[in-house]
C-alpha cells in the first residue's frame, strides 16, 4: 500500500473509532453534558486529562522547538508539567468538593456575585478562543501535509468530527474519545522515538538513550556529541544555552505553570471523578501520562537535531567535501522541501549545502575563509522535527501513518475540551445562570448542545480565517489564564475573607496588565502597526519576553485584590462558611445536586 | 470557637504544612536545580548528562509525579485522623 492510501486508513479507521464512541456514550441529561455525571474514574480521568491538555503543540512542535532551543527549552517542560503540582495540591480538589460543572460557576458563588461569574466567563473564553485557533490550525496543517487535500477541507473534516462527538455525548463523550486519542498519541509518539534511540545510542528507552553514549563505538556520549556538532557550526551550546536570560526562563516556566492550572478546560476534567480522593489521585495519573510524552520530547529534539546536522554536514567543517552535495540530499529531504517547510538557498553557488548559524560573528568570519555565503538552510520550520523524524529514521510508512493520525488525535481531544468549556460557560454561566434561572433541564441541555455547535462553527470559523497572531496563541492563553483565572481561584479557596470587589478588581488588573503588554509589544490585537514600543530588546520589562508575562500578571492580580479587600467589606458569613466547607472532603455527594 | 470549628482549623493548618513542604521540594528541583543552580549543577555529569540539564529536561518531571502521589496519600492519612474522609 502507498503512504496516501495507509495513511487514509489508519486516520480513517481512528476517525471511525471516535464516531462509534460518540454513538455509544450520547449524554441524556445536563450532569452527563457537562461533567459526564461524575462518573469517570481517576485513571481514565488522568488519561483523558492527558490528551485534553496535550495538544497540537506539545505533540508536533514542541521537540523542534526544544531541538533548536536545547537547554532554553526547558521552559516547556517544566512549565508545563509543574502546574499539575499546582492543581493538585491547590485547587482541584477543592473544587470538586464545590461539586458544580463550570470555573465560573464556582467564581460566582464564591465570590457572591454575577459581575464576578461574568468576568470570569469573559475570562475564560479570551483564554479559550486563543488556544483553540491553534487546534485547530493543527487539524487543517495535518490535513494538508499529508493527505493532501486543502487546508479548508481539512478544517471542515476536523469540524464535523469534533461536531459529532461533542454535540451528541458532552463531557461523556469527550472523555471516553479522549481516552482513546491518548492512546493513538502516545503510541504515535513513542514507537519513533525507541526506533531512533536505539539506532543512535543502542538504547530502547528515549530517556536514558538522551544519557548514553553514541552506538558508532566511538564511546563519546551523545549530548557531548551534539554539542560537538553544531558548536563547530557556531549555535550554542545545546545542554547550556539559555533562553534569554535566567530570569526570563524563571517567569517563563513560572507563568506556564500557574497558566496550566488556571487553565478551565484542564480544571473542570476534575469535576468527573466521583471523590475528592479521586480528584487528587488523578492529577497524578494524569501526570504521568503527560510525563511519558513530556520526557521523550527532549529525546527526540536531540537526536533529530544531530541526525539532521549529520545529514547536512558529512565531513570536516570547512573542507571542501565536508557538506552534503545538494544532488545526494535523501529522499526525506526532497519530500519536504515540496511542503515548503524545509527551504534551501545555494548562497555561494557550490552545489553543496552549508548549514551553520551565520549570526554568530566569529563564525561568520571563519566561514568566509571557506568560501560560504549565508546560512543556505533558509528555512527549517521547527515542527518537521516530529514529522520527519519517522522518515529520517527510514521507518516504515505505517509509522508515518500513525504520527499524522497521532497529530490529529492531539489536535482534536484538546479542541473538544476547550470548545466544552465554552459551551458550558455560555449555556451553563450566562444562560442558565444569569439570563433564564428559569429554564428546564430539557431546555438547557438543548442550549447547550446549541451553543456546543455555535463555539464549533466560531472556531472553524477562525481556523479558516487565522488572525495574523495565529502562530503565538497558545503560549499567550497561559498567561492570560494565570493572571486572571488561577488567582481567583486560590484566593477563593485559601483565604475566607477576600471579598468580590478585591477578586473582580484582581482578574481585571491581572489580565488587562497581561494584555497590554503583549499589546505594546506585539501590536493592539496583534496589528504590528500598531505596537506602542519596539518589539525588541530594551523597552522588555527586565528583559521579559511577552510570552512569559503572565507571572508578573499574577502578581498583579494577588497584589490589587488584597489592596482592594482590605478597603472594602468583608464577605457576608455564609460565604465564609461556604470557604471552609469547601477545604474537607466529606459530604461531597451531597454537593452533586443543585 | 465550637469544638468542630477547632478541628477543622487543626485539619487546616496541618494540611497548609504538608503543601508548604512540597512546594519547597516542587521549587527546588525545577526553580531552584533546573534553573538557578544550573551552571554549578552541569559540573556534575551522571552518565551523559550534566546533571542540571537532567534536572530541567527530565528529573524535574519525575519529582512531580512523586510529589502528587505523596501528597494524596498524605492527605488522606490526615483525613482519616481528622474523620473528614469520604466514606
Amino acid at each position: 500500500m502507498d503512504l496516501q492510501t495507509l495513511t487514509y486508513t489508519v486516520v480513517g479507521a481512528t476517525f471511525l473509532l471516535y464516531i462509534g464512541i460518540a454513538i455509544w456514550a450520547r449524554a441524556g441529561t445536563t450532569g452527563e453534558f457537562y461533567v459526564a455525571g461524575k462518573g469517570i474514574g481517576p485513571i481514565q480521568n488522568g488519561m483523558a486529562t492527558a490528551a485534553d491538555w496535550m495538544s497540537a503543540a506539545s505533540f508536533i512542535s514542541m521537540a523542534g522547538l526544544i531541538a533548536y532551543m536545547g537547554y532554553g527549552g526547558s521552559v516547556f517542560l517544566m512549565g508545563w508539567t509543574g502546574g499539575f503540582v499546582l492543581l493538585a495540591l491547590l485547587l482541584a480538589p477543592y473544587l470538586r468538593k464545590f461539586g458544580k460543572f463550570t470555573v465560573p460557576e464556582f467564581i460566582g458563588d464564591r465570590y457572591y456575585s454575577n459581575s464576578a461569574r461574568v468576568v470570569a466567563v469573559i475570562c475564560l473564553i479570551i483564554v479559550s478562543v486563543t488556544y483553540v485557533i491553534g487546534q485547530m490550525k493543527g487539524v487543517g496543517v495535518a490535513f494538508s501535509r499529508f493527505l493532501e487535500t486543502d487546508y479548508d477541507t481539512g478544517l471542515y473534516i476536523g469540524m464535523t468530527i469534533v461536531f459529532i462527538y461533542a454535540v451528541l455525548g458532552g463531557m461523556k463523550g469527550i472523555t471516553y474519545t479522549q481516552i482513546a486519542q491518548y492512546c493513538v498519541l502516545i503510541f504515535a509518539y513513542t514507537v519513533p522515538a525507541i526506533f531512533i534511540s536505539l539506532q543512535l545510542t543502542g538504547n530502547p528507552i528515549p530517556q536514558l538513550g538522551l544519557g548514553s553514549a553514541m552506538a558508532d563505538g566511538s564511546g563519546t556520549f551523545m549530548l557531548d556529541k551534539l554539542d560537538m556538532v553544531i558548536q563547530d557550526l557556531g549555535f550554542g551550546e545545546y545542554s547550556e544555552a539559555k533562553r534569554l536570560s535566567t530570569l526570563n526562563m524563571f517567569a517563563y516556566t513560572m507563568s506556564l505553570m500557574i497558566g496550566t492550572a488556571g487553565l478551565p478546560h484542564v480544571i473542570i476534567r476534575f469535576f468527573t471523578v466521583p471523590k475528592v480522593r479521586d480528584a487528587r489521585t488523578s492529577a497524578g495519573w494524569a501526570l504521568i501520562f503527560i510525563a511519558i510524552l513530556y520526557t521523550t520530547a527532549p529525546a527526540v529534539g536531540a537526536m533529530a537535531r544531530l541526525n539532521l546536522m549529520d545529514t547536512i554536514q558529512v565531513g570536516e567543517v570547512g573542507s571542501p567535501e565536508g557538506n552534503l552535495a545538494y544532488e545526494d540530499r535523501p529522499q526525506w529531504f526532497k519530500n519536504w522541501e515540496n511542503t515548503g517547510l524545509l527551504k534551501f538557498e545555494d548562497k555561494n553557488g557550490d552545489g553543496r549545502i552549508q548549514h551553520y548559524n551565520d549570526k554568530n560573528p566569529a563564525m561568520a568570519a571563519k566561514a568566509a575563509e571557506f568560501g560560504w555565503a549565508g546560512d543556505e538552510m533558509v528555512k527549517v520550520d521547527r515542527d518537521i522535527i516530529v514529522l520527519a523524524n519517522p522518515e529520517i529514521a527510514k521507518l516504515p510508512n505505517w509509522v508515518i501513518a500513525l504520527v499524522v493520525a497521532g497529530g490529529l488525535a492531539a489536535a482534536l481531544s484538546t479542541a473538544a475540551g476547550l470548545l466544552l468549556a465554552i459551551a458550558s460557560s455560555v449555556s451553563h454561566d450566562l444562560l442558565k445562570g444569569i439570563i433564564m434561572p428559569d429554564i428546564s433541564e430539557k431546555n438547557e441541555l438543548m442550549a447547550s448542545r446549541v451553543a456546543m455547535a455555535g463555539a464549533i462553527a466560531v472556531a472553524g470559523y477562525l481556523g479558516l480565517n487565522p488572525p495574523g497572531f495565529a502562530a503565538g496563541t497558545v503560549a499567550l492563553a497561559f498567561g492570560l489564564a494565570a493572571s486572571s483565572i488561577f488567582p481567583a481561584l486560590m484566593m477563593g479557596i485559601f483565604s475566607t475573607k477576600m471579598n468580590k470587589e478585591g477578586a473582580i478588581a484582581g482578574m481585571i488588573a491581572g489580565i488587562s496588565v497581561t494584555l497590554f503588554y503583549v499589546f505594546q509589544h506585539k501590536g493592539i490585537f496583534f496589528i504590528p502597526e500598531w505596537s506602542y514600543l519596539e518589539s525588541w530588546g530594551s523597552n522588555w520589562f527586565l528583559g521579559i519576553e511577552p510570552n512569559a508575562f503572565g507571572f508578573v500578571g499574577a502578581i498583579v492580580n494577588f497584589v490589587v485584590a488584597f489592596a482592594v479587600d482590605k478597603v472594602t467589606a468583608e464577605p457576608p458569613q455564609h460565604i465564609q462558611q461556604l470557604v471552609l466547607d469547601v477545604r474537607t472532603p466529606r459530604g461531597a455527594a451531597g454537593a452533586i445536586d443543585h | 470557637m465550637s469544638d468542630s470549628n477547632t478541628q477543622a482549623t487543626a485539619y487546616w493548618k496541618e494540611n497548609l504544612a504538608i503543601i508548604v513542604k512540597i512546594m519547597v521540594v516542587w521549587f527546588v528541583v525545577s526553580f531552584g536545580f533546573g534553573i538557578l543552580l544550573v551552571d554549578q549543577l552541569n559540573a556534575i555529569t551522571i552518565g551523559g548528562y550534566k546533571l542540571g540539564f537532567w534536572f530541567a529536561q527530565q528529573g524535574s518531571i519525575y519529582i512531580f509525579v512523586v510529589l502528587i502521589f505523596y501528597y494524596a496519600k498524605k492527605i488522606e492519612q490526615l483525613d482519616e485522623k481528622y474523620d473528614v474522609h469520604e466514606d
